[in-house]
């Protein structure tokens, strides 16, 4: 199959310069190696939108953190993903915190964060009384907010398919050859073929660039931990809560989520790229971490641990240029912290840099920008009884915890990139996110993710390739 | 916005009988609201036998044991909604109900029943270390899939906790072609009765390891390995006590929640101890016209209890309807010594009779309860033999309870333990 440009890896970064890329007149190709998108360090991170306040000015990293902030709220707003612009705090609980929280609203003037300004300890434990009373200052930074960041993903992804974009699931690249000035790229799918490559495979990404003899960098893979609460404790603090960095760590963060949780991690440990396990003394360093910056969390509200692995590289900044070694073949790799954040600017990058290379795009009269999405439990009484009055699906609840009915679950596995998985579906509606954790509606999610992708029960994963979840028929053998 | 006289949310045991007792009472305007495709609650999925021995004088399956209940309300002109949820309760007794058949829709209840049962505790709610593969199933989930769909979910398995569900469950599995290595259990002791430990593990030479708990868990895409390490006296794993099994399935039956997100927003105040809202002696919770009964008000031990607290709630309801308050000053009742909480947590001075459901912290031989009125005795109760998986009751009659003098009665237990520990959350047997 022959693209003008490949895309490889359907995470945030893949699928915002998908997003860009399929408003203009080309063929474009991504290849995800797993059996959905959003499925690496996409869907396991701290789900911030950080000011940008953090990267070394003048870096890659400090331009698009700031420029990717700023375009955040109108491109969720556009593409209807959960987004809440809550504001962040950065706590010092010492002395030497003092000056780093200094040194911090320095470099984020240097950044260009607009609003920063260094609070008393009185002041930022007014706007946030969950934040503990040994608070000396604050770091205040008004334009940082949270986002759902698999569903951006989607929702990038998703708008990119409906421009044309084609989007090919469990297609790994496993060899890389040029040949008549193409590109061309072996999978198991069989062979695919571009002049221009965008390398966006997340923590595979030195791996890739390996494949066109390109050893530049190093992906050094580092799991950091997480707690996810229940909603009962989702309003502990109003804000993202920050720590210093200290001798005991680069410090964990308290933040509501965009769902109504609340999230408390990461830790950071050196890993290999696939290990997504928690560990009982990662876990029990960030639970003493969080602890410092806000004494109340209730613990034993936990509903979820789970462990992300950040793409970071052995270099400083983001590694975003084309390859030396491989005219037109283009990295998007250590996309680390702020990745999530810099991702809206992403595919104007990817833009000029493939026009640099020599790429002729021209912008389509007519795209698609937009996108909506019915969650049943935000809709008005009168709304909700047009949905059930059209189809009954709506009114029935699958998901108890979240309330997410059967008509929502339907519709999301007829989208534009339907999930084949029990955890697909969690990903686009919310079933099983709740405090159950599929417990109840995981079986009835089987049922109608087989029903309406026509397999048997026994196929529907729990999430990626080789995730089984039920084994064969009983002796009685299943329902009728 | 419609309107019933008592609307009972839960379509389970619980809910079952409540709407039952009141209609024998004269309610005639009842609606029971199940959010499942029928009514009869997890019974529908609990195949094995031993319910209904208290109750009906038999040994019953589950479903024959809420069938039982469902045929005596098809006799009424009780209503039973299913597929229908709830949403949203107001302290004014107003419900915001959705349904496929009903849609969206507002019901103004003269007075409430909650009969939402309960959840069971999750991996997250007990932070099990490890990946983050498939092939971890809650014991009640994997029980669906087994018994009401026919679905089998692994072959080799481990179960971490031994109440009553992990026990059932080890058997299940085991008649079904799988192979069960073991049992897990965090405590020096089962949290499950004595003939499920010899009926489900024992015969099938199931090891039951005590004081043990699940430290990590192996397995890239479906679970492979699960490490089950002993603890001290603290509950806190040893290290160099490993043990490795080999398995694709680890099934959780460590605890039940009662589910009272409803009762929390309609602002019903909940005991910490129970986790369910605080009841009067008629099972009325702290907002008037508002009742609980089984596992949302506290986790029963077994299914024949849950009905005769129900059936207890459903005629206050309809006293309630009918006018009739229970009224007097508020005796509060207190946990003491050994014991983890009452139900009801206050009764009224000058009530009937009073009967207390209560679970011990720990295990006792030859104890006794004792109940006190400020620091005076009034009334001793001889136990052989009591233990926390099994839910305690003692009734204090009329002229015992006429001669309270204090605002506060407490319940404690006499005698030191044998062995020691507490448990996190109880078990329910069945």
């Amino acid at each position: 199959m022959n693209y003008d440009v490949l895309i490889i890896g359907c995470g945030v970064t893949g699928a915002s310069c998908a997003y860009t890329l399929a408003q203009h007149r080309l063929r474009i190709g991504i290849l995800e190696a797993s059996n959905d998108v959003a499925n690496g360090t996409t869907k396991a991170n701290s789900a911030i939108v950080h000011a940008g306040y953090d990267p070394e000015p003048g870096t890659k990293m400090a331009r698009l953190n700031v420029r990717g902030t700023a375009r955040m709220g109108e491109l969720c707003k556009r593409l209807d993903v959960p987004y809440a612009n809550i504001g962040s705090f950065v706590l010092s609980l010492s002395e030497q915190d003092d000056a780093h929280v200094k040194a911090l609203y320095e470099r984020g003037l240097a950044n260009g964060v607009p609003g920063l300004r260094v609070l008393s300890g009185e002041e930022a434990r007014a706007m946030d009384p969950g934040i503990s009373p040994e608070l000396r200052c604050a770091l205040w930074a008004p334009s940082a907010g949270i986002v759902n960041p698999w569903e951006l993903c989607l929702a990038l992804a998703e708008t990119a398919v409906r421009n044309g974009a084609e989007l090919h699931l469990s297609t790994p690249v496993t060899a890389i050859e040029r040949e008549d000035g193409l590109w061309k790229l072996r999978t198991p799918k069989g062979e695919f073929r571009a002049p221009y490559v965008l390398n966006c495979a997340g923590v595979a990404a030195d791996r890739i660039a390996a494949l066109v003899g390109d050893e530049s960098f190093r992906i050094q893979p580092t799991k950091g931990e997480y707690f996810l609460l229940d909603k009962s404790e989702g309003h502990r603090v109003e804000h993202v809560i920050f720590q210093c960095p200290s001798e005991l760590g680069k410090g964990v963060l308290v933040t509501p989520t965009v769902h109504g949780n609340l999230l408390v991690g990461p830790n950071a440990q050196r890993t290999t790229a696939d290990d997504t396990s928690n560990t009982a003394a990662g876990l029990a360093f960030v639970r003493a971490s969080a602890l410092r910056s806000v004494p109340g969390i209730n613990f034993r509200d936990n509903i979820r641990n789970f462990a992300g692995v950040r793409a970071n590289s052995d270099c400083e900044d983001f590694i975003i240029r084309e390859s030396e070694a491989a005219p037109g073949f283009i990295h998007f790799a250590g996309i680390r912290s702020p990745g999530l954040s810099a991702a809206p600017a992403f595919g104007e990058e990817a833009l000029a840099l493939l026009r640099a290379a020599g790429l002729k795009a021209e912008k389509k009269e007519n795209y698609i920008d937009s996108r909506r999405r019915i969650r049943f439990h935000e809709l008005s009484d009168a709304e909700k009884n047009e949905m059930i009055r059209k189809d009954p699906r709506w009114g029935r609840v699958i998901c108890r915890c979240e309330t997410v009915t059967e008509g929502e679950i339907a519709e999301a596995l007829h989208s534009p990139i339907p999930p084949v998985s029990v955890n697909g579906v969690k990903r686009r509606v919310g079933a099983g996110m709740g405090r159950c954790q599929g417990g109840f509606c995981g079986p009835r999610v089987q049922e109608i993710v087989a029903r309406e992708l026509g397999l048997d029960p026994t196929q529907v994963l729990m999430d990626w390739e080789g995730t089984w979840v039920l084994c064969g028929e009983t002796k009685g053998g299943a329902k009728a | 916005m419609t309107y019933h006289e008592l609307v009972v949310i839960g379509g389970g045991p619980a809910g079952l009988a409540a709407a039952l007792a009141a209609w024998e009472k004269g309610v005639r305007d009842i609606l029971i609201l199940e959010r499942d495709k029928e009514a009869g609650g997890i019974l529908n999925q609990c195949i094995h036998n031993g319910f209904g021995l208290h109750r009906f004088k038999e040994e019953l399956t589950g479903p024959e044991y809420a069938g039982r209940f469902i045929e005596l309300v098809k006799q009424t002109d009780v209503q039973i909604r299913v597929d229908t949820m709830v949403l949203d309760l107001s302290e004014d007794r107003v419900l915001h109900t959705v349904s496929p058949q009903h849609g969206y829709e507002a019901i103004q209840a003269g007075a409430v029943v909650l009969a939402m049962g309960c959840r069971e505790r999750t991996r997250g709610a007990i932070s099990i270390p490890g990946a983050r593969c498939s092939g971890i199933f809650t014991a009640g989930a994997a029980q669906r899939f087994m018994n009401m769909e026919g679905y089998m979910v692994g072959r080799r398995v481990v179960i971490l906790g031994s109440g009553d569900i992990g026990l059932i469950m080890a058997r299940r599995m085991t008649l079904e072609g799988a192979k069960v290595l073991a049992c897990v259990e965090l405590m020096p002791y089962s949290g499950g009765l004595t003939r499920n430990i010899v009926q489900c593990l024992n015969d099938f030479d199931i090891p039951l390891y005590l004081s043990h708990t699940v430290t990590d868990v192996r397995g890239k895409d479906r679970l492979e390995q699960v490490v089950v390490s002993k603890v001290d006296e603290k509950r806190n794993p040893i290290p160099g006590t490993e043990m490795v099994f080999d398995c694709d399935t680890l099934l959780l039956s460590v605890g039940l929640l009662p589910e009272n997100e409803l009762s929390r927003q309609a602002g019903i105040a909940i005991d910490p101890r129970t986790n369910g809202p605080v009841v009067w002696e008629n099972r009325e919770c702290s907002i008037p016209g508002v009742f609980a009964c089984g596992n949302v008000l506290h986790v029963h031990d077994l299914v024949d209890y849950v009905s005769l607290e129900s059936e207890a709630a459903g005629r206050a309801a309809a006293d309630y309807l009918h006018g009739l308050r229970s009224e007097g000053e508020e005796i509060s009742l207190k946990n003491g010594n050994g014991v983890g909480y009452t139900v009801p947590q206050r009764f009224h001075r000058g009530a009937e009779s009073l009967e207390i459901f209560f679970r011990v912290r720990n295990i006792y031989h030859n104890a006794a309860i004792r109940v006190l009125d400020g620091e005076n005795q009034i009334a001793r109760f001889k136990r052989e033999h009591m233990a926390p998986g099994e839910m305690e009751n003692i009734k204090l009659p009329k002229v015992l309870l006429d001669r309270i003098r204090s605002d506060a009665l407490t319940v404690e237990i006499e005698q030191a333990p044998v062995g020691g520990g507490v448990p996190d959350a109880p078990q329910v047997k069945g």
